[in-house]
């Protein structure tokens, strides 16, 4: 029977199926629905990592101990796991070792539009690449085959569009593998200089083998259709393609890596024009170029943004359909995502925008805070980077600068990859201010647990670690809990902390009001038309509950969930909270 | 057949294409939708793409293709007015969801949008879809509405619907639904 599937859906479908017991991630759109789904198979043990670096040391754990092991992440979260990935590619695998790698090209929810096909090149690992749900169980299963034969780890690259888009899938059985013996070759797993120069040979040798079997597997597909017309492409790009172009030749790429150089030159030979149409790198266009062969890529298709039928149909056959428009004349207003009303990390930002501090940012739903009408972040560059960074301002500026400035950033990347830029501080006698705004969950990617919110993967209960302890056991000797709601103790607490000529670790406290039994904060609020004077000092939070009417502000009862930072801050005592009852 | 759904991160765009998607493959199309998820979803402008038909490439719905455009917002019912073919059908939930910079009072919600899109060469059928799913007696079936206006655009039959509604929906939600999927539908 076949069944309507999200491509993770199937991703996660595929490893329980191909006979996986052992998966590890760390959250990351447009891949986190991977693991959510795993969780639902209770053959296979899955977690949430602290980061992807031991999520993947966990997977070529399991692998070398001789299971089936999938890791999975975003394509940055890869830049994480480089290291472990470049290092266990010469060595191999004993269980089949697979990890998938989401790309988002077009940036849907990214701080970059990297292509995972070059970190795999320069990994030597084999790439597959599918292009619908289908594809996405059928190529994990064909993945780990892959590994335990060509003795290599293997990644799946998926894009945005096809991680999140669902098509038909026809479910299959469990293959239920064996554990392979620990394996006892010896050195093959220690990559010390002596046993790892041998490993390049073998690595090296593996690559030969791949590139002769890119070329015969069913993996990479050949339609001879109309002539006129072939086209080279993989993934949702051959989707887009297939949609304009049904009639065309094609060679559908399953395998981008090695790719089939004999089954390309035969193809391009045969065809009267060739296009190579992919998303945002000229990987396959340089390769095949490299051959002597002509085709057109780069020099037609835009090498930014996603790409779609659209462009593909204009940039080809000069031809697109008129669109209707509404004119020239009618503007539509942009709709950015914002901190949902209640948010925690309001009174945070709303307090370090009081306070004129400069602020060294980090990734997750804090970030809006960069935007109007807050703008009280100003950077925000990596996983955990705001610490490191915010130390480096004191460094560049020197001791003073640390009463300016302060790192922000959430628990779940706290854990991540904050702890170690905070020992460093300390061990190198750092002033810096250090502000983790602990609500609880991983909360941009949509509500996972992690090492502090005392629950796992599937729910269950975990140790939930403290971070005040973390952080006073590091050496950090003023650490000062504080309620996220109370604006007061808030900026009486930053500007003492900031001023400390030593490091200080503020920890702001309050759950993410989206995690489910999580009560709201209070009553909704209302503003006394009387008492309000229009001086908008509460539209500086960017609540989405309020708005101005007539000049006056007005609290929408069906949004305001009752935190109560708008009244906090309004000089003029207009805004106050409803009794029971009240709210529409 | 090509659909858009456009909404308001949080409004429930995903049930309904999820729900179309169900029945469409019920009644043994091929079937793709694509949605959007992350960032977005707080409060953004989000868009998701159903397609069905004998066979499906792409799970993305060009624009100046969408045989239909299911706006669960007005402002969010204009912005997406490129993706629908001429003399498609644009089915509009009469509410009205002030973004941030309207908020701010840095530019003005456009009052007239839905007379402005009127004067197109499309159908447009405008639906107090929140009004209606509130009666159902949840403010959440606003998507549950707006899958009835768009049922009635299909040759699916209501019990297919109502079957596709009731295996996506959780327990203590089917009625409700059901009951606002009717009130959107007419019965």
């Amino acid at each position: 029977m076949k069944q309507l599937m999200l491509g993770n859906e199937a991703i996660a479908r595929g490893a329980w199926e191909a006979g996986v017991t052992v998966s590890a991630a760390y959250p990351g759109t447009p891949s986190t629905e991977i693991s959510e789904f795993i969780s639902n198979y209770k053959e296979i043990d899955a977690e949430w990592s602290v980061n992807e670096k031991v999520a993947f040391e966990i997977a070529i754990g399991a692998s070398i101990a001789g299971a089936r092991a999938l890791v999975a992440m975003k394509h940055v979260g890869l830049n994480v796991a480089m290291d472990p990935l470049m290092s266990i590619s010469y060595p191999g695998v004993t269980g089949g070792l697979v990890a998938i790698v989401a790309d988002d090209p077009g940036q849907h929810s990214s701080q970059n539009e990297q292509d995972t096909r070059w970190l795999a090149i320069a990994a030597k690992v084999p790439v597959l690449e599918p292009s619908d749900s289908a594809e996405c169980k059928e190529f994990v299963k064909r993945a780990f085959e892959l590994s335990e034969t060509f003795d290599t780890p293997v990644i799946i690259r998926l894009t945005t569009r096809v991680a999140h888009s669902q098509s038909l899938v026809t479910l299959g059985d469990r293959n239920d593998i064996p554990l392979k013996p620990f394996d006892k070759q010896h050195g093959k797993y220690i990559v010390a200089p002596a046993y790892a120069r041998r490993r390049r040979v073998v690595a090296e040798e593996r690559l030969g083998k791949l590139k002769q079997f890119t070329e015969t597997t069913d993996l990479n597909s050949v339609e001879m259709n109309d002539t006129s017309i072939g086209i080279i492409a993989s993934g949702i790009c051959y989707q887009y393609a297939k949609e304009v172009f049904p009639d065309a030749s094609f060679v559908k790429l399953g395998m981008v890596y090695p790719l089939p150089q004999k089954k390309i030159t035969e193809f391009v030979k045969a065809c009267k024009k060739v296009y190579v149409i992919e998303e945002v790198e000229s990987i396959f266009e340089l390769q095949i170029k490299s051959w002597g062969l002509s085709v057109t890529g780069s020099d037609l298709f835009p090498r930014i943004g996603e790409l779609s039928s659209r462009i593909i149909r204009q940039k080809i056959t000069g031809t697109a359909p008129e669109l209707l428009t509404l004119g020239s004349d009618v503007t539509i207003p942009i709709r950015p995502p914002v901190m949902c009303p209640g948010c925690h990390h309001r009174g945070p930002f709303y307090i370090l925008r009081k306070l004129k501090l400069r602020v060294s940012g980090d990734i997750g739903c804090y970030t809006l805070a960069a935007s109007p009408p807050l703008e009280a972040m100003h950077t925000s560059i990596c996983m955990g980077a705001s610490i490191g960074m915010a130390f480096g301002f004191e460094k560049a500026r020197g001791k003073e600068f640390a009463s300016q400035s302060v790192a922000v950033i959430g628990d779940s990347t706290f854990w991540h990859s904050g702890l170690t830029g905070l020992v460093d501080i300390v061990y190198n006698k750092g002033y810096t201010t250090v502000i983790i705004l602990d609500n609880s969950i991983t909360a941009m990617t949509g509500h996972q647990n992690n090492p502090s919110t005392g629950m796992r993967l599937n729910g269950s209960p975990a140790p939930a670690l403290d971070i005040k302890k973390v952080v006073e056991a590091i050496g950090i000797r003023r650490v000062v809990e504080v309620d996220a709601y109370d604006l007061k103790e808030l900026e009486r607490v930053i500007k003492e902390e900031v001023s400390a000529p030593e490091p200080s670790v503020i920890i702001t406290k309050q759950p993410c009001l989206l995690i489910k039994g999580i009560d709201r904060p209070g009553n909704a609020f209302s503003v006394d038309p009387q008492k309000c004077t229009g001086c908008r000092a509460c539209r500086v939070i960017g609540c989405p509950a309020i708005s101005f009417v007539n000049k006056k502000a007005v609290i929408e009862s069906s949004l305001c969930v009752g935190c109560g930072i708008c009244a906090d801050i309004c000089s003029f005592g207009a805004i106050s909270e409803n009794d029971e009852g009240m709210d529409a | 057949m090509n659909i858009v759904i456009s909404a308001v991160g949080g409004q429930g765009a995903l049930f309904a294409a999820r729900v179309i998607g169900r029945v469409a493959l019920n009644n043994n199309y091929d079937v793709k939708v694509s949605e959007v998820h992350g960032m977005s979803q707080r409060g953004g402008s989000v868009i998701t793409y159903v397609r069905f038909g004998k066979q499906i490439a792409s799970p993305i719905v060009e624009e100046g293709y969408a045989d239909v455009l299911l706006a669960f917002e007005m402002l969010e019912a204009a912005r997406y007015v490129p993706y629908v073919k001429k003399q498609g059908v644009i089915i509009i939930n009469d509410q009205k969801i002030k973004p941030q910079p309207v908020v701010a009072g840095d530019c003005a919600y456009p009052d007239t949008i839905v007379d402005t899109i009127r004067t197109l060469d499309v159908k447009v059928e405008l639906i107090d879809a929140t009004a209606r799913a509130l009666e159902a007696g949840s403010s959440r079936a606003v998507n549950a509405v707006m899958l009835g206006a768009f049922a009635k655009h299909t040759l699916f039959s209501r019990d297919s619907w109502i079957q596709g509604i009731t295996d996506a929906s959780p327990a203590k939600f089917v009625q409700s639904n059901i009951d606002a999927f009717d009130n959107g539908y007419g019965k």
